[in-house]
């Protein structure tokens, strides 16, 4: 039997350089064995003591590459309090000899029980940033925090750093039984094991926590077990407010059932004449006929013409001068627009723009709208996908756009895409024979058709997609030509 | 004396903020203290520093400012007509609870919201205060959830970005008609709006690549909902259509379900019965499956009958058990996004099956090893040396699965 003494139960450089010893002597995993200097361990009969090996030539280091992912596992195994680890550290670097990729393989049983360590100590180093509790203390220097703390697997050290980053600017001391960890201000300092007499045992402002704790506990929601297995119940002795666990949870199928059975009293006097005003009583009324522009904006939020306004934010109006002489008709909202609640802001609304300044037309002296005032679409995940409003949706919204028509009589209407047309013409047209001529409207305008210019964003091909465009600029500058 | 009034009325306020199920304190942008004046910080995981005997974590202080409000929202135990004990906190108090709950290392920071007094914008102000004050008094770098009254003015809500990590807006209520009858000072057109805004200045701080200038920051954590169940009669399939429009309409990091729970002092026109506690943990298992598993609303319906998701079995199950000719799922095979469709098999788990299989091909053994039950997965499942035969087809392929009793037991 070979044995290694190590410095403490956290030593993993003296480990490290006892592993590396054992395998470059060849010594098995069962023949391995590693002691903490200062505990208990009585030695075997056959027990012999390695001596520091000379540095290894630079042939036999190469042949002790392992895998950083190893070192990783190992620097957290070492955490775990189970006295069997230092042995399933060395089994695993044994075995990396002819196994390279073992640590990536963790459904093996030697990995796979080191990651359920691994797990533990993380969990425990967790548990320590949630479940330290300080206490206020006065000394010459002014105010200072102590906690006790006792983590199951020894990660104080590791996990002191957190309380560093967190309280930068406060001087704190946190004491377990495997040491102590001190910060005062510049420099965080480790020393040894303390005692729970060491940590004051009280803090004014604790009874202010266990109020809290008990007002936030909600008793018609009793899961105690559920509670357990966040917060075990070996934690409960370091945790003022634990205390109240007992009392709250026997108290508590009497208070839900108190609340329950008690009669729902008179309301409450003060509620005549503090009350809000009920807002639904004020709901414009939708089937008012709009008179002016900022009826139909108000109409249009309290429309339930169709279903469509139950997904969408809000309903999106068009936007422009009373007295336009040209009307754009797009075909709804789309993701962007129904957020904002401003129509064409998203990226066709961009390609318009672009179009409509090489064309020569002001977008400022546009009305531009939709036929559909709602964003029609299907939930995808974390994004919204557009979906093309149906003939139903499209002649219930035409009350707003005709509306629109009355109100701003444009000389040209351009509608942009089928939806679009359909919505103006009252029959589906077919954009790409149609486009461009002028048709001609009950109301004395003149009905135009193009594409809509999602269309143009929606081409794969270079070429095709600048051809798109300057057909669409061309139907703009024509428009532009025929209003003079 | 002074002492103890604040802390009666820490118990009032705390009592009448624990409706609201949020408790996250997870997600926003890492910062410590170091280099700074005050204490606080945040590494991207969320702690929980405590657990109530309800199951629930407590990781902020959540309290209302105020619980006297003008609003009559029925659910609400501080609903106006509500005789339930009035207090109200000063903002140096929340400040000063915050700070010595902090220091203490009892949360992560503060929760904090209120019921509306005078004006929409009014109560807004004075929850950006306790932030601002947080923030640039003291340096305050630890947590803050901000909850937005939806009435507030849009400028209001741009500051409250600028000092809290999340914001968050509760639509409440899974039905627009039950919102407009019980709670008859919102307008859900007004919360979806508020929401929009949050969403556009999230998207609007992320600075673009190659881009010098910083945008500012707003609401790095994101922003959550929470809709209260069993209040209205909005079935499941409703509230998860409800939800998968609220995930994808405004960047939502959370959606929280809320089982309709008994409050003291309680309106006559809602159910006073014990909160359907099932019910909410099957709509947050239907909710993780389509943040994390790939299934849509509209799938999860499948599994439900009336469209209630069954309260015996979890809703992966139920889906798996209506689509058994999806099943077995060779795991040294089947891509990753049919793997998480296998009932029992978790995300980590599934990675883990993903990661190792380039190294090994697994047996059944392994795959036990992997995963935490084994006996769950194996009739939805091949590997090398298992087949199920006709198990995945068993007719009392339900039972078998669901062996263990879900009902638990209180150990005291």
């Amino acid at each position: 039997m070979a044995v290694a003494t190590l410095d403490g139960e956290t030593d993993f450089d003296g480990w490290r350089k006892a592993a590396r010893a054992f395998r470059l002597a060849g010594v098995e995993p069962a023949a391995a064995r590693f002691v903490v200097a200062g505990t208990m361990e009585q030695g075997g009969l056959f027990d012999q003591p390695i001596a520091e090996e000379a540095s290894p030539t630079p042939d036999e280091r190469r042949a002790f590459n392992v895998p950083k992912e190893f070192v990783d596992l190992a620097q957290k195994l070492i955490l775990h309090r189970s006295a069997d680890r230092f042995d399933l550290m060395y089994r695993l670097l044994w075995r990396l000899k002819d196994e390279p990729d073992l640590i990536k393989v963790i459904s093996d049983r030697d990995v796979a029980d080191a990651l359920e360590r691994v797990k533990n100590v993380s969990r425990a180093s967790h548990k320590m940033k949630a479940f330290v509790r300080f206490r206020q203390v006065q000394d010459d220097l002014g105010e200072a925090w102590v906690a006790w703390f006792e983590p199951p697997h020894r990660v104080l050290e590791k996990t002191a750093p957190f309380f560093q980053r967190r309280f930068t600017t406060m001087r704190w001391s946190i004491l377990t039984p495997d040491g102590s960890a001190f910060w005062d201000g510049e420099a965080l300092r480790f020393g040894v094991p303390a005692t729970r007499d060491m940590a004051p045992a009280e803090d004014e402002i604790e009874d202010f926590w266990k109020t809290y704790y008990a007002s936030t506990f909600n008793p018609a929601r009793l899961k105690v077990k559920t509670m357990q297995g966040e917060m075990a119940k070996s934690y409960w002795k370091n945790l003022p407010e634990a205390a109240l666990i007992p009392e709250l949870v026997a108290a508590s199928s009497v208070r839900t059932e108190t609340m329950v059975a008690t009669p729902s009293p008179q309301p409450n006097p003060r509620f005549a004449r503090a009350v809000a005003p009920d807002l639904h009583m004020a709901r414009p009324d939708a089937e008012a006929v709009p008179e002016n522009l900022e009826d139909v904006a108000s109409g249009v939020q309290a429309c339930r013409r169709c279903p469509l306004y139950r997904d969408a934010t809000q309903g999106v109006c068009g936007e422009g001068p009373k007295s336009a002489r040209l009307m754009i008709v797009g075909e709804q909202p789309g993701d962007q627009e129904d957020l904002a609640g401003r129509a064409f802001i998203g990226p066709a609304g961009q390609v318009l723009n672009a179009a409509l300044a090489e064309a020569g037309i002001d977008r400022s002296d546009v009305y531009v709208t939709n036929a559909v005032k709602h964003f029609k679409h299907e939930p995808r995940g974390k994004r919204r996908l557009h979906k093309t409003p149906n003939a139903g949706e499209v002649q219930a919204c035409r009350w707003w756009l005709d509306s629109e028509r009355r109100l701003i009589k444009p000389q040209v209407v351009l509608a942009l895409g089928a939806t679009a047309g359909l919505a103006l013409l009252g029959r589906k047209p077919a954009v790409m024979q149609e486009r461009g001529a002028p048709i001609d409207l009950s109301d004395g305008s003149t009905a135009v058709l193009t594409v809509h210019p999602s269309y143009l964003l929606r081409l794969p091909d270079e070429a095709a997609k600048f051809e798109a465009r300057r057909l669409f600029i061309e139907d703009l500058a024509a428009v532009q030509r025929r209003m003079g | 004396m002074a002492r103890l009034d604040l802390r009666r009325k820490l118990s009032v306020l705390a009592d009448a903020a624990k409706y609201d199920a949020s408790c996250s304190s997870s997600g926003t942008s890492k910062r410590n203290s170091v280099g700074g004046k005050g204490i606080g910080s945040t590494e991207g995981m969320g702690i929980c520093h405590a657990y109530t005997p309800d199951g629930r974590c407590i990781s902020l202080l959540k309290i209302l400012l105020t619980n006297f409000c003008i609003y009559d929202c029925a659910y609400c135990i501080n609903r106006v007509s509500s005789n339930v004990e009035r207090g109200r906190f000063d903002v140096d108090e929340v400040v000063d609870l915050t700070l010595n709950f902090y220091k203490r290392n009892y949360i992560e920071g503060l929760f904090l919201s209120s019921g509306i007094i005078r004006s929409g914008d009014y109560t807004m102000e004075q929850l950006v205060l306790v932030a601002k004050t947080l923030r640039e008094v003291h340096d305050f770098r630890g947590y803050i959830h901000l909850k937005l009254i939806p009435e507030a003015d849009p400028k209001l809500v741009e500051m409250a970005g600028l000092y809290a990590d999340r914001l968050s807006a509760n639509i409440e209520l899974p039905r627009d008609e039950a919102l407009a009858r019980l709670a008859p000072q919102k307008d859900v057109g007004v919360i979806k709006k508020a929401m929009s805004q949050v969403r556009l200045g999230v998207e609007a701080a992320k600075p673009a690549k190659r881009e010098k200038i910083k945008p500012p920051k707003f609401a790095p954590g994101g922003q959550s909902t929470q809709l209260i169940i069993g209040a209205d009669g909005a079935p499941d399939t409703e509230i998860l259509d409800r939800s998968a429009s609220l995930y994808g309409g405004y960047g939502l990091r959370r959606v929280y379900y809320s089982a309709f729970s008994p409050i003291p002092d309680s309106s006559s026109i809602l159910p006073l019965s014990k909160p359907p506690l099932m019910r909410e943990h099957r709509l947050y298992q239907a909710d993780w499956l389509m943040r994390f598993y790939g299934f849509s609303a509209p799938e999860i319906g499948e599994g439900a009958s009336n469209g209630m998701l069954d309260l015996a079995v979890d809703p992966k199950l139920a889906w798996a058990l209506n689509k058994r000719e999806q099943f077995p799922v060779d795991v040294n095979r089947a891509p990753r996004e049919m793997l998480l469709r296998v009932p029992g098999l978790g995300v980590k788990a599934v990675d883990r099956i993903v990661s190792v299989r380039r190294y090994r091909t697994l047996r059944l053994e392994d795959v036990g090893r992997l995963t935490r039950s084994v006996a769950k997965i194996r009739p939805f499942i091949t590997a090398l040396d298992w087949t199920p035969g006709g198990l995945t087809d068993a007719a009392d392929l339900k039972a078998r699965v669901t062996s263990r009793t879900p009902e638990q037991l209180s150990l005291f």
